[in-house]
């Protein structure tokens, strides 16, 4: 049992602590379609890996990443609305997946496993991609927090200060890509948003600085992991969405807590 | 140009699909306060933009004194609600991104900022959240971030916006004697000349291209700012001044100072109403 759930456990509390901090710049800064855009075009990447027999997660991360920089080149054009274009750029992305793997019959892909997870196939060959991906996400936020929290308050007083901005909002882009390629695993291409925004809404209320938020919101990701794995093990039910379920879960009960101590006061 | 101004703008053009200014000559020099009016969609942002780099001349040309420290005050910003941030810690973050030359060190950075919240008469709010500041206070603690950068320019784009009357005058004092302090140059925008008159050494009164600049009291009585906003003599409004004569607490209740009064009413005199000539028009 152990065995089968140790690398599931170490992969997705891999995961979380990545996606804390930067699932906290995703509801700063309003990004939450932003991230569904770049995992509905994972699917893609799968199907491409398959095509071309390519490592998948080398295929996803360098499909999330040109998905990130030709948004960055056709958010400079104001004729359409940036949320339309991330619909168009989300849903033909994922539909031309489709087609792809539909088209690859030499091949059997679990779909549903992409889609919505399978956190219990993971080998020790994804721990090393979440891993080393994570740490290289890790150090770079490490090194450039401070400019990345003060483009997030307010982008032109960053740049007025000397911050250089464009390159700051590129850096968060291409982090997040690579954390939606190496969650892909765990949650699914349908859910890997939720382990984005869920924890750091979750934080929100309980933190006094960003810095607080970013910690507890890998604190409640890892926690939700935890609850996820638990309870796939014990009832059976479908990992990543138990991840998210126990992740919503905690969101509620924070809300609620909250609720009823300003309740207590008034 | 003379070697020492900060900011020199020379024929400087922006379109962007369609003209947002024209022309402009601006000089900056130490010291000085340069107020831009206009009315709305002139252009004063785009001016204010162009002169902190935050936006390229399509023609003309900036020239920027080297190594010039510019504090810079948006329009009034808006911060996320998720976003956790209290005055202290937002000003740190302007403080350590501040020249090294004039940065406190580690232990006495909160001394260091709450001295220059004081300055701006903000000192109570350094552990309140961003968002649950007041539009006067909000604006103060801009002001205090831009300072903390010892700016030999200090560029602030409509001050006092969403902040009250009483408070806009107080404000304006406040920029007033921080040039006296830090000699910095200010340029600002402002949509009323007459609240700012007494603050300013130089009036830019901007419609798109530069219609007429000079000494306040000059500009008030050119042809072309009469055209633009017309004289006051036909105003057809009352103005009430409300004198503060007391202070709150943060829950609304008034301080008492000493033996003052605090429960007199506003005085009668303190309604002024301008003449009354609204139907003598051109």
């Amino acid at each position: 049992m152990i065995e089968l759930l140790l690398p599931a456990l170490l992969g997705g509390l891999g995961v979380s602590l990545i996606a804390g901090p930067l699932g906290c710049f995703v509801v700063w800064r309003r990004m939450a379609y932003f991230g569904d855009t770049l995992s509905h075009s994972a699917l893609l990447g799968v199907s491409l890996g398959f095509l071309f027999n390519i490592n998948i997660t080398i295929a996803v991360s360098f499909l999330c990443v040109s998905v990130a920089l030709s948004l960055v080149f056709l958010q400079r054009q104001r004729f359409i609305a940036s949320d339309t274009l991330l619909g168009i750029l989300a849903h033909s992305a994922l539909a031309l997946g489709l087609i792809v793997v539909s088209l690859l019959d030499t091949v059997r892909i679990n779909l549903m496993a992409y889609l919505f997870g399978d956190l219990l196939s993971i080998g020790y060959s994804d721990l090393i991609w979440i891993y080393s991906g994570g740490l290289a996400v890790l150090l770079l936020l490490a090194r450039y927090w401070e400019p990345l929290v003060s483009i997030t308050i307010n982008e032109e007083l960053a740049q007025v200060e000397g911050i250089p901005t464009t390159r700051m909002r590129i850096l968060l882009m291409l982090m997040i890509a690579v954390v939606i390629a190496v969650a892909m695993k765990i949650v699914g291409i349908l859910l890997i948003t939720a382990m984005l925004i869920i924890p750091a809404a979750t934080a929100r209320r309980l933190a006094k600085t960003p810095e607080q938020m970013a910690a507890l919101a890998s604190i409640f990701g890892c926690i939700s992991v935890v609850i996820g794995i638990l309870s796939s093990a014990l009832l059976d039910t479908p990992v990543g969405p138990s991840v998210v379920v126990g992740s919503a879960m905690l969101f509620l009960l924070s809300n609620l807590f909250f609720g009823i101590i300003r309740l207590w006061q008034s | 140009m003379p070697s020492d101004s900060l900011i020199k703008l020379e024929g400087v053009s922006v379109y962007r699909r369609k003209q947002l200014i024209q022309n402009i000559q601006l000089t900056i020099n130490p010291g000085e306060i340069i107020t831009v009016i206009g009315p709305n969609g002139a252009g004063k942002s785009t001016l204010v933009r162009v002169a902190v780099g935050l936006v390229k001349p399509t023609e003309g040309k900036r020239i920027v004194k080297p190594g010039l420290r510019i504090g810079y005050m948006p329009q009034q910003i808006h911060i996320e609600p998720t976003f956790p941030l209290t005055v202290y810690r937002f000003l740190q973050l302007a403080h350590r991104a501040a020249p090294k030359s004039t940065q406190a060190s580690k232990q006495n950075q909160r001394s260091k900022l709450k001295e220059q919240l004081s300055e701006v008469g903000a000192a109570h709010v350094i552990d309140t959240p961003l968002q649950n500041l007041s539009g006067g206070e909000l604006q103060r603690v801009m002001l205090a971030r831009a300072l903390l950068r010892q700016p030999e320019l200090l560029v602030l784009d409509e001050p006092v916006q969403g902040v009250d009357i009483a408070g806009q005058q107080a404000l304006y004092q406040l920029i007033s004697q921080i040039r006296g302090r830090y000699g910095c140059g200010i340029l600002m925008v402002s949509h009323d000349l007459h609240l700012v008159m007494a603050a300013t050494d130089h009036v830019v009164c901007l419609n798109q291209h530069i219609c007429c600049s000079g000494h306040p009291e000059a500009v008030t009585n050119d042809p072309a700012y009469l055209e633009l906003f017309g004289s006051n003599e036909n105003l057809n409004l009352a103005l009430y001044t409300h004198n503060h004569d007391h202070h709150h607490h943060l829950d609304g209740h008034v301080i008492s100072e000493g033996k003052q009064d605090i429960d007199r009413p506003a005085e009668p005199n303190a309604t002024r109403e301008t003449s009354d000539k609204g139907g003598q028009d051109k």
